[in-house]
């Protein structure tokens, strides 16, 4: 069960030389579903990483909340995974050993521990880099380890912030590919910041976009999209064009 | 066996003609241009003077003395340094405390210890590796503490959504691991210096044997060969020991990084 509730959520952070404010977040408020797959689109600047930060309890919010199947939100928990734009696989760990990382801390016994983490590094098609260093693997495999690492602990909402941002556009493809897969065989809720607007087309039940700084819901898409999703059908264009059309409008209001 | 030895031999040709050359044209300097024992004793009177230090089997006790004023500097630097250097690296208030005192007591050489190492200590070997400790504990202090400092800070967000939560824990599982590669570092320029700081303290007479205290009694009855004979003796130990140390850190400590193009 992993139903998110985020109610008016505002966030300013304070500059520490001079003490300035600025807004990140004003009053963001929407719901996600119980396994849906819900994506944040928003022109860059906009706090949709903030937004997920917060949610994930690793940055405060000024006001508002957020619930996750009703209990408030207050600091990190292995029940909600997040998987970082950055490469974070802890380089000292091998892949299977980062894989086991969340189990160990849940004080999970060792063979139990080993045994998911197996599974799950067959789940994104790692099994052969099993005692491999992180350096040793491309961006698309760390990427596919971390992924790996955030289910090995079987949380209940995944956040992703833009997971594939720093791949090349066919990686990116398939590790999406792969992604929607896994999301259909286990029963997980995806909370999902992008800047790609065909990636969230192509993966969400929903897309949430936002508007420039300080970030707002501009508008709650719903994509009724049948999946398998094609990403060039004419209604796939159709969407994209209406998102793109609405990033524009936000990139004139801004000057 | 005979057969690896040579090829190996065959391999490393220019480094072992440039020993070979060394050695041949400070015999013949010694021999012919300087012809004076106590300005440069010849490879041979060195070499001579080895041997006689292992029939004596004082080569033995030195070496072992030596060893021990060492190693309880070592421990003693390692049992106050890392832990210091962690608290300073992963809570702000203690490195605010500790860093003043740390910045005032550093730059006072190690050897104007020496008097204090003895009034406190007397003539033991507790005095000399007060000596070396004084010598170690800084490097290993500062390097520590930068390494926790430099810690990424996505590999410490990365563990907390994980669930590794504790300031224990993420030192053990996150901080520690991450700052080894600087850890080892500072350890390694730590036993530089300390091993500089032995001889010094052996010197002094803070104890009266060690390879540092033959040598400078050596030269108190002008046997040079022997001094120079202390000398080689004390850098090839202190090459050996850097060589030890680097091979199981980067073997056990380090094994990860192998491979990683910095």
């Amino acid at each position: 069960m992993g139903k998110l509730s985020v109610k008016n959520v505002s966030c300013t952070f304070q500059k520490k030389e001079d003490g300035s404010e600025t807004e990140a977040l004003e009053n963001v408020s929407f719901e996600v579903k119980d396994g849906e797959f819900v994506c944040i689109l928003g022109p860059s600047g906009c706090g949709k990483t903030t937004l997920l930060r917060i949610a994930a309890g690793l940055e405060t919010l000024s006001s508002g909340e957020i619930l996750l199947n009703g209990e408030k939100i207050t600091g990190p928990d292995p029940k909600r995974g997040m998987v970082f734009q950055q490469y974070s696989l802890f380089p000292w760990r091998t892949v299977i050993e980062n894989i086991t990382f969340g189990l160990e801390m849940q004080k999970i016994e060792k063979t139990e521990a080993q045994k998911r983490a197996e599974k799950y590094l067959e789940l994104v098609g790692l099994e052969q880099f099993k005692d491999s260093y992180p350096h040793e693997l491309s961006g698309g495999m760390q990427q596919r380890a971390a992924i790996a690492r955030a289910f090995a602990n079987e949380p209940e909402v995944l956040f992703m912030d833009e997971p594939f941002g720093a791949l090349d556009a066919q990686t990116r493809n398939v590790l999406q590919d792969e992604l929607l897969k896994i999301w259909a065989q286990k029963h997980v809720t995806f909370l999902f910041v992008t800047h790609s607007v065909d990636e969230a087309v192509f993966l969400s039940d929903r897309i949430v976009v936002m508007s420039a700084r300080p970030g707002r819901v501009k508008e709650i898409i719903n994509v009724e999209l049948p999946r398998p999703r094609s990403r060039t059908s004419p209604e796939a264009n159709r969407l994209r064009d209406h998102v793109l059309k609405l990033l524009e409008e936000e990139r004139f209001q801004k000057r | 066996m005979n057969f690896k030895f040579i090829k190996t031999l065959r391999q490393k040709s220019v480094e072992v003609v440039s020993v070979l050359s060394v050695i041949v044209l400070w015999q013949f300097t010694a021999d012919w241009i300087v012809q004076n024992k106590l300005k440069l004793p010849s490879f041979y009177d060195v070499l001579v003077s080895f041997f006689s230090i292992l029939e004596s089997g004082s080569f033995f006790t030195d070496l072992l003395i030596s060893l021990l004023h060492f190693g309880i500097g070592t421990i003693a630097a390692f049992l106050v340094g890392i832990p210091l250097g962690i608290a300073m690296g992963w809570f702000k208030k203690t490195s605010r405390a500790m860093d003043p005192i740390i910045e005032i007591l550093r730059p006072i050489p190690p050897l104007a210890w020496i008097p204090f190492a003895m009034a406190w200590f007397g003539l033991t070997p507790t005095a000399a590796g007060f000596i070396v400790f004084m010598g170690m504990v800084f490097p290993i202090i500062i390097n520590t503490y930068t390494g926790f400092k430099n810690i990424p800070k996505i590999y410490v967000e990365a563990a907390k959504v994980l669930g590794c939560n504790s300031n224990r824990e993420l030192i053990r599982y996150v901080a520690l691991p991450s700052a080894m590669p600087s850890i080892v570092a500072g350890i390694r320029i730590a036993m530089g210096v300390g091993w500089m700081c032995l001889v010094a303290a052996e010197m002094f007479g803070v104890n009266e044997d060690g390879l540092g205290y033959e040598l400078w009694q050596s030269s108190h009855l002008h046997r040079m060969n022997f001094v120079l004979m202390y000398m080689l003796l004390l850098g090839f130990l202190g090459l050996f020991i850097d060589r030890s140390f680097r091979y199981y850190a980067e073997s056990k400590l380090l094994k990860w990084k192998a491979g990683i193009v910095v």
